[in-house]
């Protein structure tokens, strides 16, 4: 079975068409990159994955099953699938280590202490369980963002959705929050990532998919998209990333 | 253009600067405070003028003519009369309570105190607390009504001064809240049917005066309902006071809602959790916590609300006061009364608002950006 199966999937908002028959289907353990200028509907793409977006036409399916409104399919999808936001989004008013147990007690009814512990085993792969105790402010926007990755992982899902992790942070931080999710990638993570950062597409990438306009404009292993990209937008977005 | 010829000079640190420690804050001496330039000295002058000539008259009056002790005799001089707070207290503070009773307001009082103290440390807000409090004030109106365990039985009417205040400010906080929650919530819904019905609530309460407010609860309410069914006068102006304490606090929310920026509950959703959670774990305590200051000022208003109930004929604090003063015993010292009356309604108040500095920047500590 396919981890995430969209066929011919259409959005709107209001009258602005910005997804348009888009088809793609993910295998388990496989690792996309998703890519395009900004606007092209990337966000809007992955968020619908998990139903932070609703679809008006088309199929998407996670695991095989549909994701629809029903509030059962909505929380069936939110459990097998993770996500990490450009902004972090931790909840500043709980520690890091609160942050990452409140999922697990709250929906998976686990006890608080091994709700704990299954955090600390995150935050330690992040390499950050030295902070556990502070607050999301107290710390810097590399370390913050480890902390939304082992929040996600803490629950265990099987697909990662990223949405420019790496976009609002300092250039020296960036390569911190990237190490991890390389890691993430070598333990056979099945992930959608949305990322300008072509090193790691170059890296992990199974296949990289160049959006344009709400559609997919191409979509090829690193090796050829990079060194022959075969449409026009592609070679011209990518001559704007790479110089 | 930099001269080609002339290589641009290179900076390359030998020694390393040492941290310092930082200048000392300057203070400045009080006196420059106060007559530092012409305008403060001015103003000092005048302050010290004013002072000097209220002075006298103040301590005449309060300290030097007053009477501490004796009766309505005594009193008839110029001085303040504190002997007839001495006397009159009790009537004060309790109303028309039976006297022989009077251990009853007196243990309400201190059981809300008590449970107000107890909750202050945010350590202490747990569901336990929660439940105390329930059991707390609705152990309040037995004690207050008695008619159970051999308490003899005191209607409603006859229960007044700070108890009346205490049990009117706490059911109308802790009944308003919940409801102003739930209007808040309701009035960012995106269903038009709790929408408009949150929107109307509160437009009108906040739009009609709450003396308006308490009378249509006195007067229009028992000729509306049916014959036979009586609500007691005091839970028809509570009703009143919770309606407008949940309207007000209703819309000071609704800011604090609007200051979460959406990825808070897109992060909470996408971690599975449903809006009940979402809400209750961790939209509600940001937006109270955004809230603070005027939610303080709300509460403070509410506190001081509570005197209005002696329009409609219950004994509040202020309408007790007023009673006691009745005594054609004694020369009706209005101003000594009042003095006590306001220091106790002070007291409440300011605590209220130290609190909620001490509270807001404890957790400005956690979420520091
Ligand atoms: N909630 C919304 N309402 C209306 N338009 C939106 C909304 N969210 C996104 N859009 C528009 O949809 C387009 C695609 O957005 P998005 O998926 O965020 O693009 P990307 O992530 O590729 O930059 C943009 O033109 C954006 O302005
Ligand atoms: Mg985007």
């Amino acid at each position: 079975m396919n981890a995430v199966e969209l066929s011919r999937v259409n959005k709107w908002y209001g009258d602005f068409h910005v997804l348009r028959d888009v088809d793609l289907t993910v295998a388990r353990g496989e690792r996309i990159v998703i890519c395009g200028p900004s606007g092209s509907g990337k966000s809007t793409l992955i968020r619908c994955i998990n139903r932070l977006e609703e679809h008006q036409a088309g199929k998407i399916a996670v695991e095989g099953n549909e994701v629809t409104g029903d509030a059962r399919s909505v929380e069936a999808v939110r459990r097998r699938v993770g996500m990490v936001f450009q902004q972090f989004n931790l909840f500043p008013h709980l520690t890091i280590l609160e942050n990452c147990t409140l999922a697990l007690t709250q929906v998976k009814r686990m006890p608080k202490a091994q709700a704990e512990e299954i955090a600390m085993t995150y935050l330690t792969r992040v390499r950050i369980p030295d902070q556990a105790r502070k607050f999301p402010g107290q710390l810097s926007g590399g370390q913050q963002q480890r902390v939304a990755i082992a929040r996600a992982l803490s629950l265990s899902p099987e697909i990662m959705l990223f949405d420019e992790p790496t976009s609002a942070l300092d250039m020296e931080m960036v390569k911190e929050v990237l190490d991890i999710m390389v890691e993430l990638a070598g333990d056979g993570m099945t992930m959608l990532c949305v990322t300008h950062e072509m090193g790691f597409a170059r890296q992990v990438a199974d296949r990289v998919i160049f959006m344009d306009a709400g559609q997919i404009v191409e979509a090829a292993p690193p090796a050829s998209f990079f060194t022959n990209p075969q449409h026009e937008r592609t070679r011209t977005f990518l001559g704007q990333v790479l110089h | 253009m930099t001269d080609m010829t002339q290589p641009t000079p290179v900076f390359v640190r030998t020694a390393p600067t040492p941290a310092r420690a930082a200048p000392l804050a300057e203070r400045r001496p009080l006196w420059r405070l106060l007559f530092g330039d012409m305008v403060s000295a001015a103003m000092t002058l005048v302050g010290l003028l004013g002072l000097a000539w209220m002075l006298p008259h103040l301590l005449s009056w309060a300290v030097i003519n007053s009477v501490w002790t004796g009766g309505g005799d005594e009193c008839r001089q110029a001085g303040a009369c504190w002997a007839f707070l001495a006397e009159k207290y009790p009537q004060i503070l309790f109303g028309i309570y039976p006297p022989a009773e009077q251990w009853r307001p007196i243990a309400v009082c201190a059981l809300i105190l008590g449970l107000g103290l107890w909750s202050l440390p945010p350590r202490n807000w747990t569901k336990a607390t929660l439940g105390l409090w329930v059991g707390g004030v609705l152990g309040s109106l037995f004690l207050m009504g008695g008619g159970v365990l051999g308490l003899k039985s005191v209607p409603t009417s006859a229960w007044g001064g700070l108890p009346v205040t205490l049990l009117l400010t706490v059911w109308s906080l802790g009944l308003g809240f919940p409801l102003a929650v739930l209007l808040a919530l309701g009035r960012r819904a995106s269903l038009p049917v709790p929408r408009y019905l949150s929107i109307g609530i509160i437009e009108l309460i906040r739009g009609l005066p709450l003396l308006s407010l308490l009378f249509i609860a006195s007067i229009l309410l028992p000729i509306m309902l049916p014959d036979g069914v009586s609500i007691d006068k005091l839970a028809r102006a509570l009703a009143a006071m919770v309606l407008v304490s949940a309207a007000y606090i209703a819309e000071v929310l609704r800011g604090g809602l609007q200051a979460i920026p959406k990825g808070q509950t897109e992060a909470a959703q996408a971690l599975g959790l449903n809006w009940g959670q979402t809400t209750r774990l961790i939209v509600l305590p940001q937006a109270i916590a955004k809230v603070i200051p005027p939610l303080t000022s709300t509460i403070i208003v509410m506190v001081k609300n509570t005197s209005l109930v002696l329009v409609v004929g219950l004994f509040d604090l202020l309408s007790a006061g007023r009673a006691a003063l009745a005594d054609p015993d004694w020369p009706a010292p209005f101003a000594e009364t009042y003095l006590l009356i306001a220091l106790i309604y002070f007291t409440i108040c300011f605590s209220i608002s130290r609190y909620a500095r001490w509270l807001e920047m404890r957790m400005s500590k956690g979420s520091r950006r």
